[in-house]
């Protein structure tokens, strides 16, 4: 891929801003699984491959300030269960387990009681695990909120897969040197222009690899 | 004319294809006993233990100390050598997340005689290798195990073919595999299978009701909503999906079994059909 200069071009345009935008999505993925549930917090959990860690990627609600970034081993909780198994799993009165990770959660001061968790799957592989925590007490778990749950969890998996897409196209970008991110630069400047100005701009990148015959 | 002399066929001198019924041989492969009777719930279920027959639960371990999961016959784990060969090992690490104590909580619940045997194939650092998991459902179907407990799958395809030969493997060795359908909207194995009984989740509270699905792949609904079971630290959660729905099934084959040992899965399979809730179970 780096000995196409078209492409690479293509890869600095693309990636320019593209994880802050995929990490909004994943944040208005957890919002709104928190916000359906009535649950108390929300997060997605990414699979970082090289360490065989857990990274919370997005958290709305309970440890929302403090949780972002945090990491654990993948082998351990319920959450590592998920991924491992690539199975769905809710679970009432996760303090019950003292392999939950709870750590990371009374380091907040937040214990959940109830846990519903699903695997970020994609093609063939687990990307990582969707949490939603502390739904309401008083209502019985549904198989309906399972395939909501589901749902969810399928939606974020595309997101994740954009994100780690660009986090390899920006990897890409800094392998070759430094010199595309001109280009990357130039590209995202020109696509935030509005109306005339914008068209003026892609006219002036097309003569511009006119004249440079590319 | 001499090739075709050359295959003519004796039959007084040569055996019949292996795969054929001569007409000598009907009389020795009569069943005993009184196959097909009328199958009702209670011909299947009725004062059944599930003593007699051996359950493996494949996860990710089982606490033997909890109180209501109890005795073992075996628990190994399961790794791979530096061959690429199939170790299994003495577990003394247990259960390393819960959910294979659940599974054998509710086995030892409904057939509280059956003897549970663990083969862990997770552990720590795993990440859903699938050459372990295909190396512990080999192994457990080598222990002639009668029914295998299997509440996960793999999403990796180049495993599926080695999957469905030992789901085929395991069901003409009279070992019954109960595995875990997927609810998400993904190809994953061996679930799909039609030699294994797959297993969804319904919401009713009998864990001994279960459901027939007339619209496979999923052919079997258990108990899988809110269900209490044992997890780690000898404590006591309520669960749901349908890898709690797998053990409810795993336990009433068992149960079947342990009254009518001679069932083949394929007959087993049968009078799960004809006496679940919604065919001739119900009430």
């Amino acid at each position: 891929m780096t000995e196409n200069p078209e492409l690479r071009a293509a890869v600095a345009a693309g990636v320019v801003g593209s994880e802050e935008s995929f990490r909004t999505l994943l944040s208005a993925i957890v919002e709104v699984a928190r916000s359906i549930f009535g649950a108390r917090a929300s997060s997605i959990l990414l699979l970082d491959t090289a360490s065989e860690e857990l990274v919370f990627e997005a958290v709305v609600g309970e440890g929302e300030d403090t949780l972002l970034g945090t990491r654990f081993p993948a082998g351990t909780g319920i959450a590592g269960w998920v991924l491992a198994t690539r199975t769905p799993l809710v679970i009432e009165d996760v303090r019950s387990d003292p392999r939950f990770a709870s750590d990371v959660a009374e380091e907040t001061g937040y214990v959940p009681k109830g846990l519903m968790a699903a695997p970020l799957l994609h093609e063939e592989g687990a990307l990582g695990v969707l949490s939603v925590l502390d739904r309401p007490e008083q209502t019985l778990f549904s198989l309906q909120e399972m395939e909501l749950l589901g749902l969810f969890a399928n939606q974020a998996a595309i997101a994740v897969d954009l994100l780690l897409k660009a986090r390899k196209a920006e990897a890409l970008l800094a392998g070759g040197g430094g010199e595309l991110e001109v280009v990357a630069r130039l590209a995202g400047a020109v696509d935030v222009l509005e109306d005339e100005q914008r068209d003026a701009g892609f006219r002036l990148l097309r003569h511009l690899a006119d004249t440079l015959g590319a | 004319m001499s090739d075709v002399a050359a295959h003519t066929w004796d039959a007084s001198k040569t055996a019949l294809p292996a795969w054929s019924l001569p007409k000598d041989a009907v009389g020795r492969i009569a069943l005993p006993g009184h196959w097909p009777e009328r199958v009702s719930r209670e011909w299947a279920l009725d004062g059944a233990t599930g003593e007699g027959v051996r359950v493996c639960i494949l996860d990710s371990g089982v606490d033997a100390t909890h109180p209501l999961v109890g005795e073992l016959e075996s628990a190994v784990s399961i790794s791979i050598g530096d061959g690429d060969e199939v170790v299994a090992e003495e577990d003394t690490v247990g259960d390393v997340s819960g959910h294979g104590t659940a599974c054998a909580g509710i086995v030892r619940r409904l057939a509280p005689q059956a003897s549970i045997g663990s083969v862990r194939v997770l552990g720590p650092g795993f990440t859903g290798s699938g050459n372990v998991l295909l190396g512990g459902l080999r192994y457990a179907i080598e222990q002639g195990f009668d029914v295998i407990n299997m509440s996960l799958s793999t999403t990796k395809k180049p495993f599926a073919s080695i999957l469905h030969e030992l789901a085929d493997s395991a069901y003409f060795k009279r070992t019954v595999l109960v595995a875990s359908a997927h609810n998400m909207p993904v190809e994953s194995y061996p679930w799909r299978f039609s030699s294994v009984i797959s297993v969804g989740s319904h919401e009713e509270a009998d864990p001994l009701d279960f459901f027939y699905n007339p619209n496979p792949p999923v052919e079997f609904f258990g108990r899988g909503v809110n269900v209490e079971v044992p997890w780690l630290g000898g404590r006591t959660l309520t669960v749901s999906g349908n890898s709690f729905a797998t053990p409810h099934i795993t336990s009433i084959c068992a149960l079947i079994l342990s009254k009518h040992p001679e069932l083949t899965p394929f007959q087993l399979k049968s009078v799960l059909y004809l006496t679940a809730t919604n065919v001739g179970g119900g009430t």
